[in-house]
């Protein structure tokens, strides 16, 4: 009796503490991923330390999305080294401002800028231009001689959405664009919606690269069903004639995409030979629509196909020797690998699984070659020097390293957060270096100092010189990195003043004696030279009404001898370079108003100054 | 005497002072976890280092980061298809706060009418009660983990989420715990066993 009695106390007992013992499990405070070791941090902070005076190994040009700019970047230091205004007037540099880059804007005071592309010679890295395209059909051209914008192509007629762009070819040849949001062509065309499959279209666009100057001008329009052209990447080696676009929506759907284009489990990537588009722009082949004459895939076999590939794709990436396409299906959990011979084979052997608007549709199982289980959220794909590939999860929040060939996945890191693209060094040229990778993440979320609401994006150092990937450093960007390329410094060769003798400009003038001013008519032309510390003329008299053209040269010949330009009251600002000529065009208002040196240049900088005359009519 | 005549006998006896305190303590425990949040899902992610919470109570649902929690996790499982969770869709929101009460009162009858067979119902009746509230529990993961909408943009394999400890779901560390709540039901139930015990040892007082 006793005995039993005891038991039963104990077992009340035992009861109760087991409750407590339970009662101790709870959810943690933290996620249980480790944080980096304290040898790690060390080891970090000594891979990306620049000493002051020292130089950084590698620039990264990091597209500045929706603030239409292009960011320079120093790398492993990741310091924000200069802005490069591209599709958005920048008083810092006075873009936008002065008669040429004002009519080079034409208006537009912004865009959308996604994909820097560098200038390549046999799919390497030349050093030449950097091209970047926006949304609004444009392509704009960036001289690395001078890290500024010479060219804005477009908008291109036809193209909607600009979002599958800039990607250049092997060697420079063309520079692309195509429709992210097919609309009835040419623009101006109305179609009600119910119609979008049928009577709206996608363009895809090969843009024409001058190979000595640069210059871009329309290569061909090519007509397109109206999928949304998403991603591309030009071949390399044996696919160097081949463009590929990914494509969503293949459904042609309408209202809410999020549900209504995400039903196939796959759709496709548009390959397209831009030899064959090249032949057929000469023979001069395709109706007019927009003013140029656009090709139709129906009258011109071998142009373009179709490649299945899961789902919703997003980038889509050539590796270094051309023999792979990678296509990232970005709702799903598998990046998938194409060969480019068993495309090319396919198509000789006319083995299609159907079409779409007359545009053959390849099948999938005999061009894939693997499914490898990346993760989740798959985005776009860059690659290492050893055959190694790195891809973005955007859901996973994470980059997978993997293997070409044995698609085997070898290694992931987390990213903070939710990463969009990745670049690496030279990473999508014939000859990856490896060493850095930068992943250009979309929230920032809590690993700043706060700034309020309007948060900061992150861009995350990853050194992939080891079998581990390790988080080197968290830089914050202004909105809004979409791609990055890095290339290595000792490639560019940036001049730092204008030399006199390339000075062709009609109004440039070298001596305060020719400064003045000249009339006709109402239009007055001031030359007007700057240096330290002072402008000649440091006053000028015009009448009310009159067309002002104000013609600054800098004739300084030194390093970071910049001045400025600012009239008040007239919503204007240059900054003139050494050795530079700027003009600017205003209408004149009575009343005096001082200019003065924007940009700080001497001792004697706030002396720079003078008055701007208007006498009344 | 049969076993039966023997099982009635004790029915039918009158319980003492300390299954009766411990009846009373159980229906104020039950009071209690009306208030007390029951269970707790917080799910970790790369990008919500700061974790979604999800306290379950008897009678509602309640997000953390005062309820934008439910928002994003809402937000996060119609990318994958599941039902949004929202308070108007759990019956037992409706039915459980009632329960507790009517099992209090089946408590406190037990306390008045104070038999053996009085305090029997009270314990069956309550571990009916929780073990069902468990199984609907445990059921209600399951059909929102498989009961995913074939129109989802992302397609994944249904799942079960943890009913206690921790599970990985595709990018998401999830920990499924109980809460004070249950904690307090815990402990009536080993009040209840408590009070039986009692009782049975007084039975075995008198049969000596």
């Amino acid at each position: 009796m006793r005995k039993r009695s005891k038991f039963l106390t104990w077992s009340a007992i035992a009861g109760l503490a087991l409750l407590a013992v339970l009662a101790t499990r709870c959810s943690p405070k933290q996620p249980q991923g480790d944080r980096p070791s304290a040898s790690d941090l060390a080891d970090a902070a000594k891979k990306t330390y620049v000493a002051p005076g020292d130089l950084d190994e590698y620039y990264m040009f990091s597209s500045g999305g929706h603030s239409g700019q292009v960011f320079v970047y120093g790398i492993p230091s990741m310091r924000h080294i200069s802005t490069i205004p591209v599709f958005t007037p920048y008083p810092g540099t006075g873009y936008g401002f002065d008669d040429d880059t004002k009519k080079m804007l034409g208006g537009l005071t912004w865009g959308d800028a996604h994909h820097p592309a560098l200038s390549e010679t046999k799919g390497e890295y030349d050093g030449r231009w950097l091209f970047i395209n926006e949304m609004n059909g444009r392509v704009a051209r960036i001289d690395l001689r001078d890290f500024k914008t010479k060219e804005i192509f477009g908008p291109a007629p036809n193209v909607s959405g600009n979002h599958g762009s800039s990607f250049v070819t092997e060697n420079s040849e063309y520079t692309m664009m195509a429709s992210r949001f097919s609309i009835p062509i040419p623009k101006g065309t109305y179609a009600p919606i119910d119609k979008y499959a049928s009577e709206y279209k996608g363009v895809l666009v090969g843009v024409k690269i001058d190979p000595k100057t640069g210059g871009m001008s329309m290569g061909f329009e090519i007509l397109a069903p109206p999928f949304d052209f998403d991603l591309g990447d030009a071949g390399k080696g044996p696919s160097a004639d081949w463009m590929f676009w990914t494509s969503y929506n293949t459904e042609r759907a309408t209202g809410q995409l999020e549900v209504t284009a995400s039903q196939k489990d796959r759709d496709y990537i548009a390959a397209v030979n831009w030899k064959v588009a090249e032949d057929a722009a000469a023979k001069g082949l395709g109706d007019m629509i927009g003013g140029v004459r656009v090709i139709d895939p129906k009258k011109v076999p071998g142009l373009i196909y179709l490649i299945p590939c899961g789902k919703s794709p997003h980038g889509v990436d050539v590796s270094p020797d051309g023999k792979w396409i990678i296509g990232s299906g970005k709702l799903q959990g598998v990046t998938t690998a194409f060969a480019f011979d068993k495309i090319q084979a396919a198509i000789a052997a006319k083995d299609f699984a159907g079409e779409e608007d007359g545009i053959p549709v390849l099948k999938y199982e005999s061009v894939k070659v693997a499914e490898v289980p990346v993760g989740l959220g798959p985005l776009h794909t860059q690659f290492g020097p050893d055959g190694f590939a790195y891809t973005s999860l955007f859901v996973d929040s994470a980059i997978a390293k993997w293997k070409l060939g044995t698609w085997e996945v070898v290694d992931t890191i987390p990213m903070s957060y939710s990463i969009g693209h990745l670049a690496a060094a030279e990473g999508d040229s014939a000859s990856p270096d490896g060493k850095y990778l930068v992943g250009l993440n979309k929230l920032s979320n809590g690993r700043h100092l706060s700034v309020g609401p309007s948060q900061p994006e992150s861009s995350q150092l990853v050194d992939i010189t080891g079998d581990k990937m390790k988080l080197l450093y968290d830089a914050f960007t202004e909105p809004e990195p979409h791609y990055a390329q890095i290339i290595k410094a000792d490639k560019l060769h940036p001049i730092e003043v204008y030399p006199k003798e390339e000075n062709h400009h009609p109004l440039a003038i070298w001596d305060i004696k020719d400064a003045g001013v000249t009339r006709n008519g109402n239009k007055v032309t001031v030359k007007m030279v700057a240096v330290r510390s002072s402008f000649s003329p440091s006053s000028f008299e015009v009448r009310e009404g009159d067309i002002v053209t104000v013609a600054i040269t800098n004739i300084e010949q030194a390093t970071d001898m910049l001045h400025g330009f600012g009239l008040l009251d007239y919503n204007l600002n240059l900054v003139i370079d050494p050795g530079e000529t700027k003009t600017v065009t205003f209408t004149a208002k009575k009343g005096v108003f001082p200019y003065y040196c924007t940009n700080f240049c001497s001792a004697l900088h706030q002396e720079m100054q003078g008055y701007l005359l208007v006498k009344p009519r | 005497m049969t076993v039966y005549e023997k099982s009635a006998r004790f029915l039918h006896q009158p319980v003492g002072g300390g299954p009766r305190a411990l009846l009373a303590l159980a229906a104020v425990l039950l009071a209690v976890a009306v208030m007390l949040p029951l269970w707790n899902l917080t799910m970790f992610a790369p990008q919500y280092g700061h974790g979604l919470r999800l306290d379950i109570f008897s009678h509602t649902l309640v997000g953390g980061n005062g309820g934008q929690d439910i928002k994003e996790i809402n937000l996060l499982n119609h990318y994958i298809g599941m039902h949004s969770l929202s308070v108007e869709d759990f019956t037992e929101f409706k039915w459980m706060p009632f329960a507790f009460g009517a099992l209090a009162l089946v408590f406190l009858r037990a306390i008045v009418l104070g038999t053996v067979k009085e305090l029997t119902d009270s314990v069956v009746l309550f571990l009916y009660f929780g073990a069902f509230s468990l199984w609907s529990f445990g059921y209600k993961l399951y059909r929102y983990g498989h009961d995913l909408s074939p129109e989802a943009p992302v397609k994944v394999a249904p799942f079960s989420p943890p009913m206690f400890g921790y599970q990985k779901i595709a990018n998401f560390e999830v920990y499924s715990y109980p809460r004070a709540g249950t904690y307090v039901l815990a402990v009536v139930t080993l009040a209840l066993l408590a009070a039986v015990w009692l009782a049975w040892r007084q039975r075995n007082r008198k049969l000596a």
